[in-house]
């Protein structure tokens, strides 16, 4: 038995899957993670991804990143039909390694977030978000 | 394309040192490059794919923007502000457009 809700996220889910086309330039999520760390191992935990459990629209899903300690943060959707979503680089004028930004999601999926710390190495965490409408358009 | 309209919140006021918030928003679509037009043709990518804040010369926060980034990015951040000076903001479209905002910031 489907509640109505999960009917219109699968159909909106299978909508989005259908339409959406694999661009030549379509990166992985390990392709984008290969090309942000350089095949260095990556470690779990030091990394706050806030988002919401339940995104009503893909088109704009409020999502904030902190990692103390990092310089860069890469954020990735596992879903999208192209994994990155944006890249952050802290100067040294940057009051703490923390960022918010709206972002769009096609369809249900985990978010990554892989942070490179002062010493050189890298640290990651990931959250699922739920995306009742899609938001890749087409 | 509307109009690309910069638009910056600081704090009202911050002693010398402090981290404030920096709240930034451009309108733009940020045509992702993965829609298609009612003739099925992909509408081509044209989104900001870059922005940098930098604040009394020192650089704040260097980003690198995808199609993935919502219409008209709203970008929030941490920046130190040692003394009293100007942040200078910068956008880079993928037209080759770069849209520039300068706020004055005035610790106590």
């Amino acid at each position: 038995m489907f509640t109505r809700r999960e009917t219109i996220a699968l159909g909106a889910g299978a909508a989005a899957a259908a339409t959406l086309p694999l661009g030549a330039f379509a990166a992985t999520v390990d392709e984008a993670t290969a090309a942000f760390t350089g095949g260095a191992a990556v470690a779990e935990g030091g990394v706050t991804i806030t988002a919401p459990e339940i995104a009503e629209n893909g088109n704009t899903v409020p999502v904030s990143i902190s990692a103390p300690g990092a310089t860069e943060i890469t954020l990735l959707a596992a879903g999208n039909p192209q994994a990155e979503v944006a890249t952050f680089r802290f100067g040294p004028g940057a009051g703490a390694a923390l960022v918010a930004t709206r972002i769009r999601l096609g369809r249900t999926q985990d978010i990554i977030a892989i942070a490179k710390m002062a010493d050189g190495s890298f640290t990651s965490a990931r959250v699922e978000v739920k995306v009742t409408i899609g938001g890749c358009g087409g | 394309m509307t109009d690309v309209r910069p638009r910056i919140r600081l704090p009202r006021s911050a002693s010398a040192g402090d981290s404030i918030t920096v709240k930034t928003l451009i309108s733009h679509d940020m045509e992702s490059g993965q829609r298609r037009n009612s003739n099925g043709d992909i509408i081509p990518r044209q989104i900001v794919n870059r922005f940098t804040c930098e604040y009394a010369g020192v650089l704040v926060i260097d980003m690198e923007l995808h199609g993935a980034i919502s219409a008209n990015p709203y970008i929030e951040f941490e920046a130190v502000v040692p003394a009293s000076g100007d942040f200078v903001f910068t956008w880079y479209d993928d037209n080759g457009e770069v849209y520039t905002a300068t706020e004055s910031f005035t610790v106590s």
